[in-house]
């Protein structure tokens, strides 16, 4: 049997060469809430734990004089829902990142976390697509920094290299009218897995709709950008015709799966119907900005 | 390999102890330190029986390292009643009967005990959200949701704005 070695280092540079010496050996413990519950069921057995919350950039969350925001990646739910401006700015992003889990859960589990775990249904990655955020990410050759949408991979894999750690994301300067919101169907009213997300960003001037982005989640071995759903949304004033060819747009892109928590069927339908319910309310806080 | 040195602070106290690196927290707790009021349920992160605060975060055990607790402060249940005198919600809960088998009822504890430092006036439904994460399998929610408002407004009447550390 391999000894385990855990390692908590206050650099990101001495993070990622840990890291990257490991190999595929070595697992990044953030909030851990998917970590330890792998390896307790004995699907992981990394050799290296590399702790990153000694880390101080990962565990800040910053706003620059632009308007922009950096969220370190181990930045936990229940520390970004007290940050006293976040929640203004995305409360769509801010909600879905608080859907992750129970209470206890939130205390510990961090956004990165949720994206770097791979999961098609993860609640607040479908959010931060449609925020346009993008992470950066740093490894033995540098950094670099890469749009959400094309972190995963596919299940349980991501499109990063060797070696590379996912340190913040950045989610853009927001222009005045703007606001976003995710919702997600599951079939009780808490602690559950998604069987259809939505997160929408939205820009309005004078009831126009100037800018949009929708993120899918659940529905397809990634989280989805679904260009088709914005761009019916882009230049209209959110009207029938617009919603109905955004949730066609939406019904159109899914891929899923049957489980026992949707259907195939149930899945596509749904992500149409959750498309203009998502608009609804990101509209709705638009409007007050 | 040697075992890892630990030093933190458990409900309020300097607490030193060994552990192994995939250690959980709970482990380290009803092992080493012979806390054994926290429980083990799912060891999944499910059913919150094993609740502990971590710098006065709510988190569970199960899904902690141990060796993370290294210049922490942990609260657990055994930090709740002062001596012989019980918290307003372990009187509570006795006098409604807000348990049956008691396996998930220190998980509930701390639970409340986190809310209502955070939220002194919950309505009933943020009181159920807050512990959704915390599983009964006997009493159906009722017992335990009334008893955590009626301590809250007692606490509130009576102005105990610090409950036990």
């Amino acid at each position: 049997m391999t000894e385990l070695r855990y390692l908590a280092p206050d650099t990101l540079d001495e993070a990622i060469g840990a890291f990257a010496a490991a190999g595929s050996a070595a697992r990044i413990l953030a909030g851990g809430t998917d970590l330890l519950v792998q390896m307790r069921a004995g699907s992981v057995k990394p050799g290296v734990i590399v702790d990153i919350k000694k880390i101080a950039e990962m565990t800040a969350i910053e706003q620059t004089a632009d308007g922009s925001f950096r969220i370190g990646a181990a930045v936990s739910g229940a520390v970004l829902s007290e940050h006293p401006r976040f929640g203004k700015v995305w409360p769509g992003v801010l909600e879905a990142v608080n859907l992750i889990g129970s209470t206890q859960v939130q205390g510990r589990a961090s956004a990165g976390g949720n994206l770097c775990n791979g999961s098609p249904a993860g609640d607040s990655v479908p959010a931060m697509v449609a925020a346009g955020a993008t992470v950066t990410l740093q490894g033995p050759n540098g950094r670099r920094e890469l749009p959400v949408e094309q972190v995963p991979a596919g299940p349980g894999r991501l499109n990063l290299l060797p070696g590379e750690i996912l340190v913040s994301f950045t989610l853009p300067p927001r222009p005045k009218g703007s606001s976003d919101a995710y919702l997600r169907m599951i079939p009780r009213t808490e602690m559950d897995i998604a069987v259809v997300g939505v997160g929408v960003s939205l820009t309005l001037m004078d009831g126009l709709c100037t800018a949009a982005r929708v993120g899918l989640g659940a529905v397809a071995p990634t989280v989805l950008l679904v260009e088709a759903a914005a761009k019916a949304l882009i230049g209209s004033k959110l009207d029938d015709a617009a919603l109905n060819a955004a949730a066609s747009a939406c019904s159109a892109a899914c891929l899923p799966i049957d489980d026992k928590r949707g259907t195939i069927a149930y899945r596509t339908k749904v992500a149409g119907v959750l498309l203009k319910r998502t608009v609804a309310i990101a509209a709705s806080r638009a409007e007050r900005n | 390999m040697a075992k890892l040195h630990v030093s933190t602070t458990i409900n309020g106290e300097p607490a030193e102890f060994l552990c192994e690196p995939n250690d959980t927290m709970l482990d380290a707790l009803r092992g080493q330190l012979g806390l054994t009021g926290s429980k083990e349920g799912c060891a999944s992160g499910d059913c919150g029986a094993c609740s502990i605060t971590l710098d006065d975060r709510l988190v569970c055990s199960c899904l902690m390292l141990a060796v993370e607790a290294e210049g922490h402060e942990l609260g657990t249940i055994e930090g709740m009643a002062h001596g012989d005198k019980l918290h307003p919600l372990q009187q509570k809960f006795l006098e409604l009967a807000a348990l049956q088998c008691g396996i998930c009822t220190s998980g509930m504890l701390v639970a409340s005990d986190a809310l209502l430092r955070k939220n002194p006036r919950p309505s009933e439904e943020e009181v159920r959200f807050w512990l959704a994460g915390n599983l009964c399998r006997c009493t159906g929610y009722d017992k335990i949701v009334r008893a955590v408002l009626e301590t809250a407004a007692e606490m509130r009447e009576q102005g105990i704005k610090e409950s036990v550390q």
